[in-house]
């Protein structure tokens, strides 16, 4: 199926694995905004797991491990940050910012023996006969376990924050910590917890880069991914299902526009390369306006630092 | 009172850096006991139901909970432990749903289905109704009592304590409350009470505790005692009745016509054609329940906020479309109900705030540049006219306590010599003198021939200082009535009643 010069399926099936580095993350960044810490860090903690995923997995040869070390790194990373903010009461701001630099530039430091190798691969999952169905076959079966494994988490995640007990108080804290706090639960407990989530699934995402989007490591190589995760959790309203669909629709046109730029369109090389930005904030702003208040469905105490007044 | 005591405090002491909060308190309360704790602001209640919830650890003393000895360590263990609290500033989630609310509030919640139904169960048997599945961000004040409470029915409690449980509810729904604390008592839970309305606690409570500076002065049986005496108990002295003679109304100096405001905030009230006429040397009373315009309402007549040509006419000028300056320079001036980061910058000193406000009308800026003498010497005359308690000018606006605060930013604009003054919860938290003081204050004005516009949730209030009474619901402004001769039940009506609770009243009528 071949329309102006790109394959659609072709096109389909890499838009699932070009979407899960985003997805990871910004599912990640979800859930540490509902508990009412703004992370502006997603883009360095994705990095130091592209690195340290990158670097676990040559050295162990096993690229599970390799996405285990990938989000261990962003986790720890988060935890630098839990400590700055929810100890220190530092500014989210600022220190989101700084562990954006951090990252980037510590990531540098540990990459620069890994430049020029090749990873272990990952393989594709072998679904058996459901890969052979035309069409939906490569579209939806032919992937690797991670891509399975990020829409399993938007799943869980939904089913957490809607369902269980434990997603109503990690609610309860990014609505209002200082009544959350009143009836006895641990604020700053549940907002660490949520960053090193938020953390975890960010280096998750940016050893999927690494390992297998790319698959090489280069530095800085992450690309604004992390900032669009960011962008993709205000647009969506904070609802996972929304957030699946944003970084959907960043991941299929950053393939559709590697496809044009095939294609040999006489479109400047930048303007293609900037799409997926542009339209992935033009569509989810638009979204988001069309539904009422979606601007205002931000976690009440998001970006306020608790501390338990006497 | 025979048998055990349900709670018996023995000695009990906090102390943080610099202040004492609790010393040597000690009180007991027995099954089905409605007891009162009486006290000024700073008095030490607070501190002493945290003690009791588990939110502080006392430094000394115990307390023993039917007979055994009590240590809660965290609010878990007091709700464990039988003990459940209606906070004064309500500890609900907004953007919750009443269900969601209620499960946060319990150890072990039931699967919300069942949870739903037992909290219509429990609402039709105390007569607050409710429905789960609501946003508690679209619920009224009341609402969210009757969710507060209903949590803490959940859970069976032994002993109840309610910080303020009224300050937010109209006279019927007040009624409702007693009437449901009532029948709580009645099946042998105790009830501690926190409030500053004492004819409220002189109709509800059995017995009661007076703090003052942390120290237990004295214990009563409310009904035996006047409002006054139980006042003059928690002041520790006498204090001065406000003064309102001498005053004739003039022409109007302020005119609202038709004025309607979309709403600031998403759960925020809109203004719905509110119209108005203060006239010279009147005091006009804007009473309701706070949330259904009083903050919009404010800002607009103060000039925060634009609003159509010709809703605003101040002597007889049209200023709908002026800012706050504008309207200063033209004598009109306001003192909004925050104090900390609306009135007053919290971190600034009390000289460099009457700059905030005081430049227009007082020579505080000589030549483009700030003249901090004159700042300094207007920021001296407003602490000695109006009695705030700090060191001097250069401490900074946080460090006041709340009513001296509060009397620092009355004074400020009463001394720039308003011709109409507009406030909004003149004397929210503030202790019973210093409240006098403030209503004194704002008579004194309007009897040199200003107009003055008091919004207050406090009815006693505006029946005390106010010559007609207008009451601010859902964003409408009722036509106003002379206070004289005006009754709480029809302020009540007018205020909006009680939520959906008319059946339920008239219900009780006929029994």
């Amino acid at each position: 199926m071949i329309l102006g010069g790109i394959d659609i399926i072709v096109l389909s099936a890499t838009l699932m694995a070009a979407s899960t580095p985003v997805l990871l993350a910004a599912t990640g960044e979800l859930i540490a905004e509902k508990a009412g810490v703004l992370n502006l860090g997603v883009e360095g903690m994705m990095i130091m797991g592209a690195v340290g995923g990158f670097a676990a997995a040559t050295v162990t040869g096993s690229p599970v491990l390799g996405f285990v070390g990938g989000a261990l790194a962003g986790a720890v990373l988060a935890m630098v940050f839990a400590v700055l903010t929810q100890v220190f009461l530092s500014n989210q701001t600022a220190t989101g910012l700084a562990l954006t630099l951090f990252g980037l530039g510590l990531s540098a430091l540990i990459g620069k023996g890994y430049e020029g190798v090749r990873p272990p691969p990952t393989p594709k999952l072998d679904l058996g006969p459901l890969a052979d169905i035309p069409v939906l076959g490569p579209v939806l079966f032919s992937h690797d376990w991670v891509v399975y494994a990020s829409l399993a988490l938007v799943a869980g995640t939904w089913v957490f924050l809607r369902r269980s007990r434990a997603g109503l108080i990690l609610r309860a804290v990014g609505e209002s910590h200082d009544a959350a706090h009143a009836l006895g639960y641990r604020v700053i407990a549940v907002r660490i917890a949520a960053l090193a989530f938020g953390g975890a699934m960010a280096g998750f995402g940016g050893a999927y880069l690494s390992l297998v989007r790319v698959p090489q490591w280069t530095e800085g190589m992450t690309a604004g991914a992390g900032w669009i995760a960011l962008a993709i959790v205000v647009f969506a309203s904070w609802r996972p299902e929304r957030v699946l669909i944003g970084a959907y629709l960043f991941g299929g046109i950053s393939a559709l526009q590697l496809q044009l730029q095939a294609a040999g369109y006489a479109i400047p090389v930048h303007l293609l390369s900037m799409a997926p930005y542009v339209l992935t904030i033009v569509v989810l702003v638009l979204l988001s306006a069309l539904h009422r208040h979606g601007a205002q469905a931000a976690p009440a105490d998001l970006g306020r630092s608790f501390h338990a007044a006497r | 009172m025979t048998g055990t005591m349900l709670l018996d405090i023995v000695g009990l002491r906090k102390a943080y850096p610099g202040v004492v909060a609790n010393d040597d308190v000690g009180f007991a309360v027995a099954p089905g006991e409605v007891h009162a704790l009486l006290g000024e602001n700073g008095a030490g209640k607070s501190t002493l139901v945290k003690m009791i919830y588990g939110l502080v650890k006392p430094d000394a003393g115990t307390m023993r909970l039917m007979g055994q000895p009590y240590e809660p360590a965290e609010p878990r263990a007091a709700r464990a432990a039988g003990v459940a609290m209606v906070f004064q500033h309500f500890s609900l989630f907004e953007a919750l749903s009443v269900a969601e609310n209620v499960a946060l509030g319990m150890e072990s919640p039931p699967p919300m289905r069942d949870l739903a139904r037992r909290i219509r169960e429990i609402s039709t048997t105390y007569g607050l109704p409710l429905d789960p599945a609501r946003t508690v961000g679209d619920l009224s004040a009341g609402e969210r009592q009757r969710v507060e409470i209903i949590r803490c029915l959940l859970q069976d409690p032994k002993l109840l304590i309610m910080d303020e449980p009224t300050s937010v509810l109209t006279p019927q729904e007040v009624e409702i409350l007693f009437h449901t604390l009532r029948k709580l008592a009645a099946e042998g839970t105790a009830i501690l009470y926190i409030s500053h309305k004492l004819e409220e606690i002189r109709a509800l409570c059995d017995s009661a505790t007076i703090l003052r500076g942390g120290k237990v002065v004295g214990s009563c049986i409310p009904r035996e005692k006047t409002a006054r005496e139980l006042a003059e108990m928690m002041v520790g002295g006498e204090f001065a009745a406000t003064d309102r003679a001498g005053r004739s109304l003039g022409a109007p100096v302020l005119e609202v016509r038709a004025l309607s405001l979309a709403p600031m905030s998403q759960f925020g009230p809109a203004l719905r054609e509110v119209s108005l006429t203060l006239r010279a040397g009147e005091v006009l009373g804007i009473g309701g329940v706070a949330g259904n315009g009083q903050e919009e309402l404010l800002a607009t007549l103060a000039g925060e906020r634009p609003s159509a040509p010709g809703t605003v006419i101040l002597k007889g000028a049209e200023v709908a479309h002026l800012g706050p300056n504008e309207r200063r320079a033209m004598g009109l001036l306001s003192a909004p109900e925050e104090r900390l980061g609306h009135a007053a910058v919290p971190a600034m000193s009390l000289t460099e705030n009457t700059l905030l406000t005081g430049t227009i009308r007082r020579p505080l800026i000589r030549q483009g540049f700030i003249d901090m003498g004159a700042a300094k010497s207007f920021a001296e005359e407003i602490i000695t006219a109006f009695d705030v308690r700090t060191p001097g000018a250069h401490v900074a606006a946080r460090a006041l306590s709340g009513g001296n605060l509060q009397k620092y930013v009355i004074g400020r604009e009463v001394l720039q010599a308003p011709d109409v003054l507009i406030v909004n919860q003149p004397t929210w938290g503030v202790d019973a003198a210093a409240a006098a003081a403030i209503r004194q204050a704002l008579l004194d004005l309007a009897a040199k021939g200003a107009g003055v516009i008091v919004i207050s949730q406090d009815l006693d209030e505006l029946m005390e200082i106010a010559d007609n009474f207008c009451a601010l619901y859902e964003g409408r402004l009722s036509a106003p009535r002379p206070t004289e001769g005006l009754t709480l039940e029809e302020i009540g009506l007018m205020l909006g009643g009680a939520h959906g609770m008319t059946d339920v009243l008239a219900k009780e009528a006929a029994r």
